[in-house]
């Protein structure tokens, strides 16, 4: 299945991400702080790969554009913040909570809920349709009489 | 010639379809014995003209038949043979071909190997698959026909798309659609008990061998899948959260929740109609993947089958399977009573729970792959949902998974205490701890991986656990061996199974502390990762049969002795106007070394260089999860139905 | 039987409900996919379209130096409030759907529309040879040599036109060649509705 993705990767890249070595930042924590930010932003232009994974020519001038702002010593945010004001929602792997996406990030605690309302719902019902039936008056009599306890 | 028998056998295995489904459906309502001894060989009928006309498409593919337009589309003569075939069904038609065949074997299967279901439920689940390859025998001839032929012929064909020429990549299609397939034989057997209006033990004894044979088929396509997606793609990355890999996914899920609560309905006579659902669920959702791939609804395929008219088509076809399954079932579950009881904390209470992550992790993963379109749909936005959403979402519901994977084998059914079922499992905690402490105490801090080989450890010590308990290791160790030979192999291939997810989650949290370097290296210069030295010797050609490339050679050295020597290559292919990279890699089982070969400038070469400890027990433990499915399947109890026909009738009515 | 009893009745008919879930969603998702195809055909529903983040916000603050050899001034933020709406368009010689849309753009300078150009990631030498060749439709030209204020507008490909309307607000954009079919259904409707 995996091989329509690789079709279009093939169709939007001419080759898959090898990177430049010029481009790394020289601080190994500060390098690898742009690579967290970087995997979680998307590449335009190729549609299913984040910036790090891609050799097109957006992805490699937005890798560069995190890496300047981290060797800037901006915060993670402030580095999402300016690439979300240009390209939007669509550019964040992880897209934002809003309204519009309360239902995604929903989704756990919704499927869990109802799952949970189901199965209780199912032992209700369970109590309910094969559960021990109300002794008949004969029934009682007849217990009464065996434990020796006088009618009531 | 051949060509066109392969067409009319399509046609023929049509009309045989339709026969059998009437047969097998007309013949159980009527209960006329006759019909119903009729659709088992039928069904071989539509297994030998459907197998005739698969011979017939590879065969165009193995001769490089230029007039079948399919071949030119997809083919090369400088093919290897391998690839040649492989070609047959690495493209929509042929691809389509394939599901049909498949289907019609398990159909085979169902006929030859049934004999001891009751001739009615035989004689629908048959009805039931022949429907199914009815809509999509149909698909095939009236939009997508491999035989098409195509005048003048060209001189050659255009060629596979490099990258899919590859042994990994040769043999996943097939492996997937055994398991999108066996799904169709589960959804069969549901839609023959909602006609028939019950459920018993004895249907859930045969729904599970399919499920699991089916699930197995899956688990080992998707490992083999992301397993050439981690060595062709070249930079590491092992599964990605991409849609298409998600439709793979999400069958696998339901599937997984289908074989477990299938053992509930078998042992506790409980969870019925959710087992029928679920078995509706894990074939609509193989349907549903077929229909996101081949629709170009999703954007991931676009460059490869923007067809809305073939869309539709699919879309008619799941309308009809999925609408129809669960019309029946809002129509007759109704009538199934649920006859068990059970309480939370036993064993049929961990499967619950199971059932209730499993399902729940399918849902945010359907929702996180459905909610780009339908957003864009609805609210007319543009949203991503990547790694970092799944990751993130996901997390808080595999954590108490693994607890009730771990917890689950150990209660005894009916009524369990916790107390005892944890203190079986006490050193396992220990030493998973210990994993967990160790992680922290070697590689610094960090969460994810320490968590993980924790988890792993917990897993893999659990299902030890479980075996010794069941064979007394501890309390009786003399008669423990006797035991374990007398253990029924379900048994075995559970635990085996559970294991095999540990030892995934082991290659998953080892992957959490890969590293990797990008250097621009002369040859002669070294780069130094993770304790090993990797030297470039030189780059040079190196002529491949329908591509040339650019191959180098790196020496890699532990401390001065050559541990082994890696070629990195790029290629690039002239027909299809590509490059790709090969990269090298030599595993030693606690740790990938890989090598990718990047641009050559300045008289040295970019070299990307991994180390991804665990790497390779991540698709270990995968076909240790399948292996264990597998011997699950091949218990004697599973095969033979141990219920007499008479019991099934007196259990019936329940 | 602690709990009340629950009314039989209504047991049977929520469960009725809840038999009937699989199929309402599966319904709906259905619906869904089948609108999805429809869109596809008519071009209502494009899974690769990203619309721009810059709709409704003014153009972000730049400044690009002049194209030597075209006699055109540069262009920078300021001199896209002229008080009439005007249209931003980002190309390259190299990009061969700039040259589909060529003709277009020339016609919408000789109907008298200010279109801004910019030179994205191309040698000067190009742009001028490109001009040269086909004709220039810009009132002012801009070179962006490296790219950077292209990403300031959220730019993904060349071509991309944006139409500000006669305050300066950025209306409407378009990723790819602005098409016969295109200008007459989108782009002049708008340059009349915005002036």
């Amino acid at each position: 299945m995996i091989r329509w993705l690789l079709l279009l990767m093939l169709a939007a890249g001419p080759a898959l991400a090898v990177g430049d070595p010029a481009d790394q930042l020289p601080d190994p924590a500060q390098e690898e702080r742009a690579r967290v930010i970087g995997r979680e932003l998307r590449c335009m232009v190729c549609q299913n790969q984040s910036i790090e994974d891609s050799d097109a020519d957006l992805a490699r001038d937005l890798r560069r554009i995190v890496r300047e702002q981290v060797a800037q010593g901006k915060p993670d945010d402030a580095v999402f913040r300016f690439v979300h004001e240009r390209y939007g929602d669509f550019v964040l792997l992880k897209p934002p909570f809003k309204p519009e996406t309360a239902l995604l990030w929903g989704m756990p605690a919704i499927a869990l809920l109802g799952g949970a309302l189901l199965i209780r719902g199912m032992r209700r019902r369970q109590r309910v349709a094969p559960g021990p039936q109300e002794l008949t008056q004969a029934e009682r009599d007849r217990l009464a009489q065996l434990s020796g306890r006088p009618r009531e | 010639m051949i060509p066109e028998i392969g067409h009319f056998a399509l046609a023929l295995a049509l009309a045989l379809s339709l026969a059998q489904a009437l047969v097998g459906l007309a013949g159980a309502q009527r209960a006329d014995a006759r019909l119903m001894g009729a659709a088992g060989p039928i069904a071989a009928g539509v297994l030998v003209t459907v197998a005739a006309a698969f011979a017939c498409l590879v065969w165009a593919y193995v001769a490089n038949d230029t007039t079948v337009l399919n071949v030119v589309q997809n083919s090369h003569s400088l093919k290897p043979t391998l690839y040649k075939i492989s070609g047959a069904w690495g493209n929509h038609e042929g691809s389509m071909l394939l599901w049909v065949l498949i289907l019609a074997l398990c159909g085979g299967a169902v006929a030859a190997f049934g004999g001891n279901l009751p001739s009615a439920l035989q004689a629908r689940v048959l009805g039931v698959l022949a429907l199914v390859a009815l809509g999509f025998l149909g698909f095939i001839l009236a939009t997508s026909n491999p035989f098409e032929r195509i005048w003048p012929p060209p001189m050659d064909g255009q060629g596979l798309n490099p990258i899919l020429q590859d042994p990994g990549l040769a043999f996943h299609p097939p492996l997937l659609y055994l398991g999108y397939v066996g799904f169709a034989v589960t959804y069969a057997f549901a839609v023959a008990a909602l006609i028939e209006g019950r459920v018993d033990a004895a249907w859930g004894r045969w729904v599970r061998p399919w499920a699991l044979a089916a699930w197995s088929f899956l688990t080992l396509g998707i490992a083999l899948g992301s397993w050439w997606a981690y060595y062709e793609l070249g930079w590491g990355g092992y599964w990605f959260w991409d849609p298409v890999e998600n439709a793979s996914l999400l069958p696998w899920l339901a599937g997984c929740a289908l074989l477990h609560s299938a053992i509930v309905v078998e042992k506790r006579e409980a969870l019925k109609t959710w087992t029928v659902f679920l078995a509706l669920l894990a074939f609509g959702m193989s349907l549903l993947g077929t229909f996101l791939v081949r629709s170009g609804v999703l954007n991931s395929v676009h460059a490869f089958a923007n067809d809305p008219a073939r869309g539709t088509v699919i879309l008619i076809l799941l309308a009809v399977y999925i609408g129809g399954g669960f019309l029946l079932f809002a129509w007759r579950a109704q009538a199934m009573l649920p006859t068990g009881v059970f309480t939370p904390v036993s064993r049929e209470g961990a499967l619950v729970l199971n059932n209730l992550l499993l399902c729940s992790i399918a849902a945010v993963v359907l929702a996180g792959t459905l909610y780009p379109m339908f957003a864009d749909l609805v609210l007319g936005e543009k949203f991503s949902v990547g790694p970092p959403f799944f990751n993130t979402a996901i997390f808080p519901l595999a954590v108490p998974l693994i607890g009730a994977m771990t917890l689950g084998p150990l209660m005894p059914w009916k009524r369990a205490r916790l107390f005892p079922a944890l203190q079986r499992l006490w050193w396992a905690a220990l030493a998973g701890l210990v994993a967990l402490v160790l992680c922290f105490a070697i590689e610094g801090y960090r969460v994810g991986p320490a968590l993980g080989f924790g988890a792993a450890v917990w897993v893999i010590l659990a299902a030890v656990a479980d075996i010794a308990d069941r064979i007394a290791l501890f309390s009786r160790p003399r008669a423990a061996w006797a035991r374990a030979k007398g253990l029924p192999r379900a048994a075995w291939g559970g635990a085996l199974a559970h294991a095999g997810m540990g030892v995934m989650i082991l290659g998953l949290a080892g992957m959490g502390l890969a590293t990797d370097t990008l250097r621009l290296v002369k040859p002669g210069e070294s780069v130094a990762l993770a304790g090993y030295d990797y030297r470039l010797v030189g780059v040079a050609d190196a002529p491949g049969p329908n591509f040339s490339a650019r191959r180098a050679t790196v020496e890699v050295r532990d401390g001065g002795r050559l541990v082994t020597v890696l070629t990195p290559e790029r290629r690039s292919f002239p027909v299809a106007r590509m490059t790709t990279t090969e990269a090298a890699i030599h595993t030693n089982w606690l740790a990938d070394l890989y090598v990718v070969l990047g641009e050559e400038r300045e008289g040295g070469a970019v070299l990307r260089i991994h180390h991804n400890p665990l790497a390779p027990w991540i698709w270990l433990g995968a076909a240790i999860m399948a292996l264990g499915g597998g011997i699950s399947l091949s218990d004697r109890r599973v095969r033979v139905s141990a219920p007499a026909p008479k019991a099934v009738k007196a259990g019936a009515r329940a | 039987m602690s709990e009340a009893a629950p009314n039989p009745e209504a047991a049977a008919w929520r469960r009725r409900a809840l038999l009937l879930a699989p199929l309402a969603v599966a319904g709906l998702g259905g619906a869904g996919f089948y609108a999805m195809l429809r869109g596809l055909g008519t071009g209502n529903y494009d899974p690769r379209g990203v619309p721009s983040a810059l709709i409704g916000k003014a153009p972000p603050d730049f400044s690009l130096p002049p194209l030597e050899g075209t006699g055109l001034p540069g262009l920078s933020a300021a001199d896209l409030k002229t008080g009439k709406p005007l249209l931003v368009n980002f190309f390259a010689s190299w990009c061969v759907p700039c040259v589909i849309e060529h003709p277009q753009l020339m016609r919408l300078a000789r109907d008298g529309v200010a279109i801004m150009g910019i030179a994205y990631k191309d040698k000067p030498a190009d742009s001028l040879g490109f001009l040269k060749q086909r004709g220039t439709p810009y009132a002012r030209l801009g070179v962006d040599q490296p790219g950077r204020v292209a990403i300031d507008w959220g730019l993904y490909g060349v071509p991309e036109t944006y139409l500000l309307d006669k305050s300066g607000i950025i209306r409407w954009r378009m990723a790819g060649p602005i098409t016969e079919e295109i200008l007459a259904q989108q782009v002049t409707p708008l340059l009349r509705r915005t002036a």
